[in-house]
């Protein structure tokens, strides 16, 4: 086996300074008749050469080469190349937590930069380490917010991507939170007045997304306004990151639950990606996850330590802010790097593209289909309610090699032939007059056979 | 250095590198986006109110900046790739490159998880063949990869545990788990309701069986059960233990953070175990990555299959494998999407290479090192239970703490002779722990240097205990102030015009 560093003489060399006659007599602790005295029936042993060949062949069967108006919380952007090339480095690969600070002060220094840049993005105070992703950081945000109020019900906007909504679900169940959700309007957000009234004295939190899941920007400051007013904390998501680049941030959220997918991490089938917890300084110690400051070693040396550790597992057991325990670090440095390579000027030009490409792609298929929440500001995408079923148009576009937008019915079953599309920097203007052109052919002939079939009734 | 030369390791320069903001100025870019094919927008018009003014302090900075600062960093951590990194419980080991090849492969890297099933084949493949490797590997009958991490999928795990005694009439209160288990244990069975019972070992480091008999009772809803234990102790009696737990309808869940000991050898399905998580960033070979990502599947048996958290893959009568969505007693959805698919493919990458054999070959190469280690250093440190060590080993530092050195300046001591430190003061039960675990990833030559090392940090705390007292002394950086980082924390770099003056 390639991996392994011994020869035969080597173990048996090894074997005999233990004392041990053979590799079995190692194993006697497990009982006998535990002992699995057959092969695994797993695939036999491949060269590289066929393991790079076996997985070619599934990337082949994975929409390669495919152009693809899909986000919905899993944006495609351009990922410059020198994110790989640093994140490849042994040194950041193959290191553990980093625990022993002396040895660790690459990864704890670049975590450090991490929640500086998080920061300065959010407009919050702090930043921890990260969380497994977008989901599960709102989730554990709002449980967060239940500690830090003391109140156990939790609001739930339902323009909040409906993933991250039943991840909240699975997390809230078990607590004893009870869920309310708070419906949107014909605007595609979040109506201050139902607000008003979802929101109780024993309401914890109201969680919000903005960019909304149809790309729709919530109206933070008066949402904040409310939720303040009645003793709640205000948690908004943030799954696109790249609006942060020219979207203003909700700066009187309490808590923000980012998914930092956007910045240079690959879309790579869901995962993995990364979550991130920011808030106010005075709520730190109720924040889960890992923690990087800034200290001196003995010499008066900068330095940075993994910090505030007695709101962690390791230490304080049951009564820990959260089991969390690996989060997404090479993924943060990945977003680090990322956030570092486009900095103050090229984020805001970066999300100007976006807002480009998708306010064009608005504009056509308005002239062909409806485009709900016109008025509404959006970021990146955008809801088209077709005649059609919208699987029907996909497959047409597909048959293109590109991927259409998101069919709705799933979630929203109440917008019927609806889908969310979404725009980024990588989408070329003729891929959009490709798909606006199918999607105007479905229209007409849908219109021309209704026409059609209203001239038999009439015959 | 003292007369006690290291073999393994020679000091040499390394760069200083200040904070990426501190080499910022306007106009530098590592950035250059491609002409717009779509006429240019008014932003201010599109987004009135909503439209961010300033991005405050991010950096500008250039492109071989950008790399020189991150590869300047890169030479400050210590690294499996540099050497052997014998952290007790954290199995660290190597991490192959064509796992790293083969999850950049495009339709890999790039697919979307809302793409048709018709195009996502390949994903669906990756993740059923990786789901079947590791049931025959566990010898479990259902599974789930949605789980992100180990402590993620113990959550999923217990919440699994928590439906099932609910569909038979009651949650159940609590949960039984040893002393010796790791810090995540507890604290998932608080997140799902559950008081936590402590559980106490027996004079041979295990479950003690006769306790385990008295606190076993309706209101226990599981055992969570590291096995081998955090003392690279194998659970002799583990049937004894299922047995106990399911007379009185209570479960089995294995922590499989071990899981290294065992594959090939043994499988916790064929012991009794009901649910258990894996590592695939410990046994599975997926990079640490300074911290994550992880990826903890979820195994269980047949009675627990209706509560995995949705979706499941399925195979389809027309030959092609799908999502299912339509579970009415799942737990529900843990994460967004699949999980972190991008190590599924990282985890049978590593499978395929290895093979039934390959695999065996690797726990025994495992077990094989960390016996030699204790061989090794027997009597030179204390050896706190002396039953038989699987892939780990467990000494303390109570020889050595008569001349007033603890376990955490002997590991500081090794970073000096060119390791990384062993885990300290892990597992709880055992004061002053040292807990080894060197993986299969390391050659003889490498175990001959460590112990070697150990036996000379040892002969120095006899000679002079300050030396290791105040070790590291090749490092950039001395021991850190941990105290002061947590009474003032500074979380965060400010610009000097932002923080506050001391006047």
């Amino acid at each position: 086996m390639r991996y392994l560093p011994k020869s035969p003489a080597d173990r048996q060399a090894m074997l005999k300074a233990i004392g041990a006659s053979s590799i079995d007599e190692l194993f006697a602790p497990i009982p006998g008749e535990y002992r699995l005295n057959r092969d695994l029936k797993v695939p036999r042993q491949m060269a590289e050469s066929e393991i790079v060949d076996w997985f070619r062949e599934r990337s082949r069967e994975n929409g390669e080469n495919h152009a693809s108006f899909l986000g919905a919380g899993a944006y495609n952007h351009y990922r410059p190349v020198i994110i790989d090339s640093l994140i490849s480095r042994g040194e950041f690969l193959t290191a553990y937590t980093p625990y022993q600070a002396e040895i660790s002060q690459g990864t704890l220094q670049s975590i450090f930069e991490f929640q500086t840049m998080i920061c300065e993005l959010t407009g919050m105070e702090v930043a921890n380490a990260s969380m497994y992703d977008g989901s599960t950081a709102a989730a554990e945000a709002v449980m967060m917010a239940v500690r830090l109020t003391g109140r156990r019900s939790v609001a739930v906007a339902r323009s909040v991507h409906p993933e991250f909504r039943e991840v909240l679900a699975t997390y809230a169940f078990h607590q004893g939170m009870p869920l309310t959700t708070v419906p949107f309007t014909g605007d595609g957000r979040l109506d201050p007045k139902s607000v008003e009234g979802a929101i109780t004295g024993g309401t914890a939190c109201l969680l919000i997304q903005s960019p909304n899941f149809f790309g729709s920007l919530e109206e933070v400051e008066a949402l904040a306004e409310i939720a303040h007013r009645k003793g709640a904390m205000l948690v908004v998501s943030i799954a696109e990151a790249v609006s942060l680049g020219i979207v203003e941030p909700p700066r009187r959220a309490d808590i923000i639950a980012m998914e930092a997918q956007s910045f240079g991490v690959p879309v790579g089938f869901g995962g993995p990606y990364c979550g991130v917890i920011a808030t106010r300084e005075q709520f730190v110690r109720q924040m889960p996850g890992r923690l990087v400051g800034q200290t001196v070693d003995r010499g008066g040396k900068r330095g940075f330590v993994l910090t505030l550790a007695t709101r962690e597992q390791h230490i304080r057991r049951e009564k820990a802010t959260s089991n969390i325990c690996t989060n997404q670090a090479l993924v943060a440095l990945m977003v680090n790097i990322f956030m570092t390579i486009y900095g103050k000027v090229g984020l805001k030009e970066l999300a100007r593209h976006n807002l480009a490409k998708t306010a064009y792609a608005v504009q056509q298929f308005g002239k062909h289909a409806s485009v709900l929440f016109p008025a509404t500001p959006r970021f990146n995408e955008f809801v088209v309610q077709t005649s059609e079923d919208p699987y029907a148009i996909n497959s047409r576009l597909l048959g293109h090699k590109i991927v259409g937008g998101l069919p709705l019915k799933k979630f929203y079953p109440e917008l019927g032939n609806a889908s969310l599309w979404c725009c980024t920097e990588l989408t070329t203007r003729s891929m959009i007059d490709t798909a606006v052109g199918l999607v105007a052919e479905s229209e007409s002939s849908v219109n021309g056979s209704r026409e059609e079939s209203v001239e038999e009734v009439a015959r | 250095m003292s007369k006690h030369m290291t073999r393994k390791a020679t000091r040499h320069v390394n760069q200083n590198e200040g904070l990426i903001f501190e080499k910022s100025s306007p106009g530098k870019a590592a950035w250059k986006l491609p002409p717009l094919d779509v006429p240019d927008v008014d932003t201010s018009k599109l987004l009135g109110s909503f439209e961010r003014k300033t991005l405050g302090n991010m950096p500008e900075v250039s492109e071989i900046e950008i790399i020189r600062h991150f590869t300047r960093l890169s030479t400050w951590n210590y690294a499996i790739d540099l050497g052997m990194y014998p952290l007790g419980s954290c199995t660290m080991k190597y991490n192959p490159r064509v796992n790293e090849v083969v999850s950049r492969l495009d339709g890999i890297a790039n697919g979307h998880p809302y793409q048709p099933e018709k195009i996502s084949q390949g994903a669906l493949r990756i993740i059923k063949t990786l789901s079947d490797c590791l049931l025959e590997i566990t010898g479990m009958d259902a599974i789930t990869l949605q789980p992100a991490a180990g402590a993620h999928g113990e959550f999923t795990g217990l919440l699994m545990v928590r439906a099932h005694h609910e569909s038979k009439g009651t949650a159940r209160k609590k949960v039984l788990i040893p002393d010796s288990a790791h810090g995540t244990n507890p604290a998932t069975a608080a997140m799902v309701g559950y008081a936590v019972e402590n559980l106490k070992s027996n004079s041979k480091g295990m479950v003690e069986i006769a306790a385990l008999q008295s606190q076993m009772n309706e209101d226990v809803a599981a055992l969570m059960l590291t096995n081998p234990n955090t003392l690279g102790i194998f659970e002799q009696e583990i049937h004894k233990v299922a047995d106990i737990l399911h007379a009185k309808g209570g479960l089995l869940y294995m922590d499989g953070a071990n899981m290294n000991a065992l594959v090939g050898k043994v499988r916790p399905g064929d012991f009794g175990v009901d649910v258990m998580h894996l590592n695939l960033h410990k046994t599975f070979s997926t990079p640490h990555g300074g911290g994550g990502p992880g990826s903890g599947p979820v195994a269980v048996r047949k009675i627990l299959e209706p509560f995995l958290p949705t979706p499941v893959v399925i195979s389809k009568a027309d030959g092609t494998l799908g999502f299912n969505y339509d579970r009415p007693q799942s737990v529900g959805r843990v994460r967004s999407f699949y999980g972190n698919f991008g190590m599924f493919v990282r985890a049978l990458a590593y499978t395929l290479a290895n093979g039934p054999d390959g695999l065996r070959q690797t726990t025994e190469d495992a077990v094989l090192n960390a016996n030699y280690i204790r061989k090794g250093l027997e009597g030179v440190f204390d050896l706190p239970y002396s039953s038989p060590s699987m892939h780990e080993v467990v000494f303390s530092d109570k020889i050595q703490a008569k001349n007033g050195v603890r376990t955490m300046d002997l590991a500081k001591r090794l970073i000096d002779y060119g390791f990384h430190p062993y885990t300290t003061a892990f597992p709880l039960i055992v004061p002053g722990a040292m807990m080894i675990e060197p993986t299969e990833s390391e050659s003889r030559e490498e175990l001959d240097l460590f112990v070697e090392a150990m036996k000379s940090i040892a002969q120095e705390v006899e000679e002079d205990a300050e030396l290791v007292k105040t070790a590291p002394h090749t490092t950039r950086v001395a021991r850190l102030d941990e105290t002061a980082a947590a009474r003032k924390p500074i979380l965060r770099w400010k610009p000097a015009s932002e923080q506050p003056q001391n006047t």
